[in-house]
């Protein structure tokens, strides 16, 4: 009998995902930013990758692979380094890992409000948008019509 | 098999084409159904009522149907293409997930032969569809200032959408380089309108509007067709129009919701499915009669497809700017609109102001762009990213070459059973040499503007959904699909009204002019009913 296909990461593929979503997108005490390992943050990553599982799967097994299976045990300077190396080429499966967590993470109450943001949905409440300088416009509204007039013989004044 | 009662009048699709032609013809009394492949939507289930907003833009508000994967989407095999296939299946079809941006062609647009000798002229000009741009200004609610002296004259029911912050940064910069702007036009409700409130700047108006405020079909044009008596069925997937022995478009056998095969008989058909949803049904209506697909003597059905290469140039500016805080559409420019000699490509191209994204959307977006980096230095380089975006799209004239096509892929299929489209696309010489051109001014004024790290996206990352062409119009029944008033040579009550009719694409976005001609065919439909067949 074949094997079900599997419908969320192995608890070896999210200890891998805490330490690579945490290299990606480490805590920064000082600007209360907190990492992408957060237990709150990482539990939204996985409960949220949904289609995107095979693409993040592929991306997991690649970065631990290029860690010679040690990812974790690497100093942070060279797991960044092997993910900056490894994204930009890394195809699908990287778009897909760095959606997922980029999604999840600035969503994040916490991480909103150290941005400056509301943590909240836009609607009901919306927002305010300035209406700006309009008296810019007076330079183009003095313009003559410029657009082809196909109804005009070509010589003749508008 | 199961048939329906007949109808006088069967259109195949309901969005922006179909809902207007639906409306319009709904003044004859005529018994008229609309079949739609899919549902109803509901504003409360649009993303931005909810935190995970900007995520489900690449789940179920996907632009991408090969990505959204609705049981209501069908697949399309856009492997062949670097511009990829966006639209949405649903009551409004495209107009629930447009950016709503409203810009007209312009009268160059339609005579494209005579003025530039290239491509072809349309059988019909501007000023025969400006009393139409019109009635659909005011059926969908348009925001925007009169005046503009970048195109002809129109008169927006509603005021402009504020330029905020980021406007007023690209109107200096626009200003100091001479160069011609103007708030540009758009259907989202800057007042309460006609049954729809006015827009408080949810800053995510692509993925449903959840105020109602941004026009889609489903607000506008449908609920007045069917208190005018038109009917409109959900879940019904067309797979063919059949004929009968006279060569006459007989009716259309579809899937219900329960995937049960039936039969709707018609006195007329319309087509209103887009320019690839509506080739893919003539192909698949195939028969001895119509051996290479329906009313397809000419050999042109699916061929011609226009995409509208779309590059978009992205900055940061030091100060902070509207970000995600209001419609994404801001001004236009004309300045590089028509044709100059001077240059190494004929016609031009529209430039499109936007705003900023949402915190997520903006991480995505630097992400893949190379901009924001991963690990120790994230935080940093994205604080500066943040509200602090500018970009421009430039929305460039796709000719039309009969080497872009839209075919059934022989293999792939919806789910029932129907063959799905396959897209051959390239992008042309002339388009490339327009695209460039377009980089570099907008690259000009977001310097001017004060920005820094640009980058330009070609086509990968933009899918404007624009599909047109694959059933041209014209006189010449060698040389095209529909006559100048919408109607097949091949099949005298089979007509079609959406963006596959169009001759060439001009520079902007189509909604408003797919709108126009749709009326402007249902007009001529009228006029002509007691002769409609001859």
């Amino acid at each position: 009998m074949a094997a079900a296909p599997q419908t969320s990461l192995s608890a070896a593929e999210t200890d891998a995902l805490r330490t690579i979503a945490g290299t990606m997108i480490p805590e920064d005490a000082a600007l209360g930013m907190p990492g992408a390992d957060d237990p709150a943050i990482l539990d939204d990553i996985v409960r949220s990758i949904g289609r995107d599982l095979p693409p993040v799967r592929e991306a997991l097994a690649a970065i631990v692979a290029k860690a010679g299976n040690g990812f974790a045990g690497l100093e942070r300077d060279t797991r960044e380094a092997l993910i900056a190396k490894w994204y930009p080429s890394g195809g699908a499966p990287a778009a897909a890992l760095g959606r997922v967590i980029l999604s999840a993470y600035y969503r994040d109450d916490r991480v909103l409000v150290a941005l400056g943001h509301e943590a909240r949905s836009p609607f009901p409440t919306g927002y305010v948008l300035e209406q700006g300088d309009w008296s810019l416009l007076d330079a183009v509204r003095d313009r003559p019509p410029f657009w082809r007039d196909d109804r005009i013989v070509p010589g003749e004044e508008r | 098999m199961a048939a329906n009662e007949k109808v006088d009048v069967l259109i195949i699709g309901s969005g922006a084409s179909g809902a207007a032609v639906a409306w319009s013809l709904a003044e004859t009394k005529m018994r008229i159904l609309c079949l739609e492949q899919g549902d109803w939507m509901k504003s409360t289930e649009f993303p931005s009522n909810g935190r995970d907003w900007e995520a489900r833009r690449y789940t179920d508000f996907e632009i991408s149907p090969n990505r959204r994967g609705r049981e209501t989407d069908y697949p399309i095999n856009d492997d062949n293409s670097l511009m990829k296939i966006a639209n949405f299946n649903g009551v409004g079809g495209g107009t629930l997930i447009y950016t709503a941006h409203w810009p007209r062609m312009h009268p160059s647009d339609f005579k494209v032969k005579s003025l530039d000798g290239v491509a072809d002229d349309w059988p019909v000009d501007y000023w025969a569809l400006e009393k139409f741009y019109e009635e659909n200004d005011r059926m969908m609610g348009v925001s925007g200032l009169a005046g503009d002296p970048g195109v002809p004259p129109r008169h927006p029911p509603m005021p402009p959408i504020g330029l905020g912050r980021t406007g007023t940064r690209y109107a200096q910069a626009m200003n100091r380089l001479g160069w011609h702007w103007w708030p540009s036009d758009t259907t989202i409700a800057t007042t309460d309108y006609d049954g729809r409130a006015k827009c408080i700047n949810l800053g995510h108006c692509t993925p449903g509007c959840a105020q109602g405020a941004k026009a889609s079909t489903d607000i506008t044009y449908w609920p007045l067709a069917l208190r005018a008596g038109v009917e409109l069925r959900t879940r019904c997937r067309v797979r063919e129009i059949t004929t009968d022995e006279r060569g006459m478009a007989a009716g259309a056998i579809y899937y219900d919701a329960d995937g049960v095969e039936k039969f709707q008989p018609a006195e007329v058909v319309i087509l209103a499915c887009n320019g690839v949803g509506t080739p893919r049904l003539l192909l698949n209506s195939a028969s001895a009669k119509f051996p290479n697909g329906l009313a397809n003597s000419s050999g042109l059905v699916g061929r011609n497809l226009m995409l509208h290469p779309w590059p978009i140039v992205t900055g940061y500016v030091e100060e902070t700017m509207d970000g995600g805080r209001g419609p994404i559409n801001c001004i236009w420019s004309k300045q590089f609109y028509e044709t100059d000699p001077s240059r190494d490509f004929v016609r031009g191209y529209t430039l499109q102001f936007g705003r900023g994204t949402g915190p997520a959307t903006q991480a995505v977006i630097g992400a893949a762009s190379g901009l924001l980096p991963w690990g120790s230095d994230h935080h940093r380089r994205y604080a500066k990213m943040l509200d602090h975006r500018l970009s421009i799209g430039v929305a460039c004239e796709d000719l039309p070459e009969e080497h872009n096509t839209v075919t059934l892929d022989p293999v792939l299929k919806d789910g029932n059973g129907i063959p799905a489209p396959k897209i051959d696309y390239t992008i042309s010489e002339n388009t490339r040499r327009m695209m460039e051109h377009g980089i570099a001014r907008a690259e000009e004024i977001l310097t001017e503007a004060g920005a820094t790290d640009l980058y330009a996206s070609r086509t990968a990352l933009n899918y404007p959904g624009h599909l047109l062409g694959t059933a041209r119009m014209g006189t010449d029944p060698e040389r095209s699909v529909v006559n100048e008033w919408g109607r097949t040579h091949d099949v005298k009550n089979l007509f079609i009204v959406d963006g596959s009719i169009w001759v060439t694409s001009g520079g902007v976005n189509p909604t408003s002019t797919i709108q126009a001609l749709a009326l402007y065919v249902a007009d001529q439909m009228k006029q002509r009913l007691a002769t409609l067949f001859d």
